[in-house]
């Protein structure tokens, strides 16, 4: 019962990269269990293995040792296709560079997820506009990247994310580019889709904005899981560090 | 249960993850033209190297040409203008020096696409990287990049044979006068223009492949971790 709740569980996962003669162990040994529809924040500062563990959430990355599970699919055992559905259908990324296709207008970024997955063109298209519009860029969709402003690139990515209602979205410092106030409205907007649609979001980042909206924060340091806080404990040091100000 | 379950998903993976023929063509077609000066460059190499093939090929079509005439003077004038001819002979074939200038201009121009493909490719990392993490297998990623080099290709190719062609052909008229073109073969000239297209085309493609294995095979992270 409990077992299904979860959506992601990883187990004794560590990784070790090698750098030019040295080995460095940049995950020592990760257990995490994420429920679904909860905003997950993993916070620490840099280099502390944060962006690896994400990576190894999203099956981006293979970890040395150690299993990650998603819906109870150990990832380590699914081939170059069933990686790529993963991708496609149960995981949406949304990334600190926005990574939206330059050459493609906004519209045919949200659309391409669904072409993968065998959308037909007139039905991507019409939901591709449909998720603009959630997004509130509903009259910029034939627009280029290069038009539009760094809040509204992430914007598009979010919508894109979404394309194939995916279970879970991964946002590795989504407001990293952005300024506060462009940064606190991706915020609020990840926290209402998670809300309204039930999405696990799982975001990478060291911007203490993103505290408030957390259900759960994993602190993570030195490739170790320093503390795993909910909500209601966040409040309180939420609360300390508001009122130093 | 979890056997089932993976065999399941393996069925719906072969259904659900697809890029149609129709909007690869379309795809790559928006980042040729989105990059249209780079593909220009890129084809130019293409072009110098197919319009030197296809020149030396109709220059000697239109000897032949000018040679089935079995006009004596025309002939004298081959000689005179330096074509090797052998005493009683209909035809000619091109000299061995002129094929090894071609194979060496081809040559260089296929290193030539290799060194500006790989460099497409690097500057695309971060484009290929995020389409992987949207879904794509790693066929579409090589497709769209042959689709992309095989339309580059026989785009340069034809302009490249087409310019061989006439610039030999002014040539022959220049130097031999009207008889030059008059007699030429249409056929023999058709054969090496398309020759020389065919050539050209696969000559893109043969320079896209490496790096087009290269962009399929990198892991999405790895395209992710590049530095802007």
């Amino acid at each position: 019962m409990n077992q299904a709740a979860n959506i992601v569980r990883v187990t004794g996962v560590t990784k070790t990269f090698r750098l030019g003669k040295v080995d460095v162990q940049a995950l020592k040994g990760i257990d995490l269990e994420i429920q679904r529809g909860n905003y997950i924040s993993i916070m620490g500062p840099s280099g502390s293995g944060k962006s690896t563990l994400f990576n190894m959430i999203g099956g981006l990355d293979k970890p040395t040792t150690g299993k990650v599970f998603i819906d109870e699919v150990d990832i380590a055992q699914l081939d170059a296709y069933e990686l790529a559905w993963l991708r496609c259908r149960k995981i949406g990324y949304i990334f600190q560079t926005f990574n939206i296709i330059q050459v493609m207008t906004a519209l045919e970024n949200v659309t391409l997820p669904m072409i993968f997955a065998g959308v037909s063109n007139d039905a991507a298209v019409e939901k591709g506009i449909q998720l603009l519009d959630l997004v509130g860029l509903g009259d910029r969709f034939q627009h280029k990247p290069s038009e539009l402003s760094g809040g509204q690139q992430q914007r598009v990515a979010i919508a894109r994310a979404l394309a194939n209602d995916p279970a879970i979205i991964l946002a590795d410092e989504p407001t990293g580019n952005l300024d506060l106030s462009t940064g606190e409205e991706v915020i609020s907007l990840l926290k209402k889709l998670s809300r309204e649609r039930g999405v696990t979001v799982i975001s990478a980042t060291h911007d203490f904005k993103m505290l408030n909206v957390s259900d759960q924060v994993v602190w993570i340091r030195d490739g170790l899981i320093d503390k795993i806080e909910s909500r209601e404990e966040l409040s309180i040091s939420v609360g300390e560090i508001g009122s130093k100000d | 249960m979890a056997q089932n379950r993976a065999e399941d998903r393996s069925k719906q993976v072969d259904r659900l993850v697809v890029l149609p023929f129709k909007k690869s063509l379309e795809i790559s077609l928006k980042s040729l033209r989105a990059r249209f000066y780079r593909s220009l460059i890129t084809t130019l190499s293409l072009v110098l190297a197919v319009s030197f093939l296809s020149f030396v090929r109709v220059e000697t079509d239109v000897a032949n040409g000018m040679l089935s005439t079995g006009d004596p003077v025309i002939r004298q004038k081959l000689v005179r203008a330096g074509y090797d001819i052998p005493p009683e002979a209909r035809s000619m074939g091109s000299s061995p020096k002129q094929r090894w200038i071609v194979i060496l201009s081809l040559l260089v121009c296929v290193v030539g696409i290799v060194n500006a493909q790989l460099m497409a490719v690097t500057e695309r990392f971060r484009e290929i990287g995020t389409m992987k993490c949207l879904g794509a297998l790693d066929r579409f990623i090589l497709r769209l990049f042959l689709l992309e080099s095989g339309m580059q290709g026989l785009a340069g190719a034809t302009a490249g044979a087409l310019a061989g062609a006439v610039f030999a052909l002014l040539n022959g008229l220049l130097r031999f006068g009207a008889t030059a073109v008059t007699s030429v073969s249409l056929a023999d000239l058709l054969t090496s223009v398309g020759f020389a297209i065919a050539v050209g085309c696969l000559l893109s493609l043969i320079g896209v492949l490496y790096p087009a294995i290269l962009a399929a095979r990198m892991q999405p992270v790895e395209a992710m971790r590049v530095e802007q």
